[in-house]
């Protein structure tokens, strides 16, 4: 059995063209209409996120307009309220001293009964500041570590490869996300990096088969691209059974884990699979059509 | 293998697991405030006019907002520097923790100036007359009479020089004036108590003004010469307030102002709530992974489940023996770990597979799949250890638990997945589990 992977890769980058594009969509439409590129939870842009679970009475999802009345009152710019539950709403708006804060929390009580204070957040615009920075550099230090380590154990291409597909990876993600309008926080950051360190796996395996294939020669197998797809088709089962077992922890937290993690859990779910996708479908290509246009390795002269 | 040695290993092994779960009872993880509820804050410091942010400065509001803390009763807070600039101060359980922000988040310098009321055509007086009249370091305040914490009416005064401050005390103390309003007594140390019978002895009949933060809170005026450097603070307090102030008192002032430039409170029915979530959810996923393994890979899957289960009670064991604080992500970081330890064992019996097809025998074969798997678990992982590290220097707070749990868990899998499956699948040969390689006991779809 031996598929010809390699040889479609047009209609695979298409495919990933497709769903890049998809996430230019979602920026250029958060941009024109919503007014920023993503939906920057308070750790980017500084700002107070309060969480408060109602009394089961109130049935607060009906009465949200009264809610935002009461923070009217206070004159507040930026309000953003949202249900994230069936008795829970979250609050976020600009930066609030800890007495505002519970001046409203006051307020709300007195007009909707037992409030209880769940969660609240206040960042500072600096801290959200420091983080943007932090953020580029974790991102830009991961994949150049990756990069390294890759170029070390196999060689520069395999390293450019295997970088490409990731950040393929990352950037779909990152726009799905934008495009779903989904928060973006810390956690969100956390997320891709995870992505970066995990999605290689694959690519890793992959490579460590060509590495491998390309030493002993197979019969009918005389250049690199049908070394790769050789690799690709051996190793099919073990991409795709890897990334499934952590797939089913994934898919268990999205669907039972607390609010905090569903979020987290959704990006994650996202880009594994997009991980093991690009490793078959486009490190690979990547790397043989590199090879047929810089390289002047030939089979059997491995590493 | 030796049966002997069989015994040792296996022996081992059990003790490996008892120890670990020894170790889980023995040094229990400490709950994040995520999960327990409590407050965190992050206080910037701030140059004042005359000292700048440095490391001393930093030290020294480390140092005063452990003592507000010790005399607000909290159990177990961390208090931490972050940077050059920041101190991260946690409080888990705080009941109130807009009391605890206000605490914290003061200055609490406390000096008593030299001071006169103001003249009555106090309209006239500009900044330049008043240094003129009164001497360079003189400015004009106002006093606000206080009542129970309200303002009924105000007078302006001139202050002069501040001839001491909060650090020349030696105590401060709860208290009540003779009409039973709450005050906060106070008493110097011995150098202050000389220069405060001095300050006294030449101010009589003149107001000392008393000042919290720039703010005059009360200016008595002196009626006599006081040797025994103890005095009284009334300004109207609450009983809240005068609490509060004797906290900040004993505890010192800051060195330098601080800005609360973040703040977390969770309630306690988030954290019940998110953990008992995540629980429910990993156990599903562990569930689905063990079924999985076990119909795919059959007698070897259930030798990487055995290898898994010692993967889940050796990594709570370094995570507790690491003092690592369970946080939410770090719980998401330890199961996702799980799905990740068991990638090891895809490779090497897949490739089991592949050697088995090739026709070799069921220990050689065994033999070479780990041995060649070796190299793709071994960079695969070093890259996602990378992100990881990554991700740790970027840590705030609970990123840093994920960081860490997936770290410790990536390589602790490497051990489990290869020494301890190997380990299990010798035994499998040895007492001729598998009879051979084309027992059904091993794959569907062998032997073909």
């Amino acid at each position: 059995m031996n598929i010809n992977i390699v040889g479609r890769y047009r209609l695979w980058f298409s495919i990933s063209a497709v769903l890049m594009m998809l996430g230019l969509f979602g920026f250029s439409y958060n941009y024109l209409v919503r007014g920023k590129l993503m939906n920057f939870g308070i750790d980017f842009t500084g700002g107070t996120e309060i969480t408060l679970r109602f009394d089961e009475k109130a049935s607060i999802g009906n009465h949200i307009g009264e809610v935002r009345g009461v923070l009217t009152r206070f004159t507040l710019k930026d309000n953003v309220i949202q249900l994230t539950g069936e008795k829970d709403l979250t609050i976020r708006t600009e930066p609030l001293e800890s007495d505002t804060r519970s001046r409203i929390i006051g307020e709300l009580q007195k007009q909707f009964g037992g409030v209880e204070l769940l969660e609240a957040d206040t960042i500072g615009p600096v801290i959200g500041k420091e983080l943007r920075t932090q953020a580029f550099w974790a991102l830009l230090l991961a994949t150049l570590g990756i990069l390294i380590y890759v170029s070390f154990r196999f060689q520069f291409k395999y390293a450019v490869a295997a970088t490409i597909a990731l950040w393929h990876d990352a950037f779909i993600t990152i726009g799905l996300v934008a495009l779903l309008w989904k928060s973006v926080d810390v956690a969100f950051i956390a997320a891709i990096l995870t992505i970066l360190g995990y999605s290689i796996n694959d690519t890793i395996v992959i490579f460590d088969r060509i590495r491998e294939n390309l030493l002993k020669p197979v019969k009918g197998v005389v250049d690199f691209e049908a070394v790769t797809n050789l690799s690709v088709t051996q190793t099919m089962a073990r991409s795709i059974n890897t990334v499934l077992t952590v797939l089913f922890v994934n898919v268990c937290l999205f669907v039972f884990g607390g609010v905090t993690l569903k979020d987290f859990a959704f990006v994650l779910l996202i880009g594994f699979t997009l991980g093991t996708y690009s490793s078959i479908f486009i490190a690979s290509p990547l790397l043989v059509l590199m090879e047929k246009n810089f390289g002047k390795q030939k089979v059997r002269r491995a590493r | 293998m030796g049966d002997s040695i069989i015994k040792i290993k296996v022996l081992g092994l059990i003790l490996l697991v008892a120890v670990s779960i020894f170790i889980y009872y023995k040094i229990p993880l400490t709950k994040g405030l995520d999960i327990q509820g409590g407050t965190r804050l992050v206080l910037q410091a701030e140059d004042s006019a005359t000292v700048s942010v440095g490391e001393e400065s930093i030290s020294g509001v480390v140092a005063v907002v452990r003592n507000r803390i010790d005399a607000l009763g909290v159990t177990e807070p961390t208090i931490q520097k972050k940077g050059d600039k920041q101190v991260i101060v946690e409080l888990p359980g705080v009941k109130d923790p807009d009391h605890a922000i206000k605490i914290l988040g003061e200055t609490a310098l406390m000096e008593f100036v030299e001071a006169e009321w103001a003249p009555a055509d106090e309209k006239l007086l500009t900044a330049e007359k008043i240094k003129a009249l009164y001497g360079e370091n003189a400015r004009l305040a106002k006093v606000e009479d206080e009542k129970n914490g309200a303002a009924t009416s105000e007078r302006l005064i001139v202050l002069k020089t501040t001839v001491l401050t909060g650090a020349d005390l030696k105590g401060a103390w709860p208290g009540v004036d003779q009409y039973g309003n709450p005050v906060v007594d106070i008493e110097f140390n011995s150098k202050g108590a000389g220069t405060f019978a001095n300050v006294t002895e030449r101010n009589v009949g003149r107001p000392i003004a008393i000042i919290l933060d720039k703010k005059v809170i009360s200016a008595p005026s002196v009626r006599e010469p006081i040797p025994s450097g103890k005095a009284q603070i009334s300004g109207g307090f609450t009983t809240q307030q005068m609490r509060d102030l004797v906290v900040q008192l004993r505890g010192g002032a800051l060195p330098v102002p601080v800005k609360i430039v973040e703040t977390k409170i969770v309630g306690p029915t988030l954290g019940k709530d998110s953990l008992d979530k995540s629980k429910f959810a990993g156990l599903i996923g562990i569930i689905a992974i063990v079924i999985f393994m076990v119909a795919y890979y059959r007698l070897p899957g259930f030798l990487a489940d055995i290898s898994l289960l010692v993967y889940f009670f050796l990594t709570i064991a370094v995570l507790c023996l690491l003092r690592t604080t369970l946080t939410l992500p770090g719980i998401a970081g330890f199961l996702l770990s799980i799905g990740m330890a068991v990638d090891a064992n895809i490779i090497i019996f897949e490739r089991l597979k592949e050697e088995l097809q090739a026709g070799k025998n069921l220990r050689m074969a065994v033999d070479t799949s780990f041995h060649r798997a070796f190299t793709a678990i071994l960079d695969s992982n070093v890259t996602t250890l990378i992100a990881a590290a990554t991700l740790f220097w970027l840590g705030t707070g609970t990123i840093k638990g994920f960081a860490v749990t997936l770290s410790v868990g990536i390589i602790i899998s490497m051990f489990t997945a290869i020494v301890i499956t190997k380990f299990l699948m010798d035994l499998m040969i040895d007492w001729k589990l598998a009879e051979d390689e084309k027992s059904p006991l091993l794959y569907r779809g062998f032997g073909k």
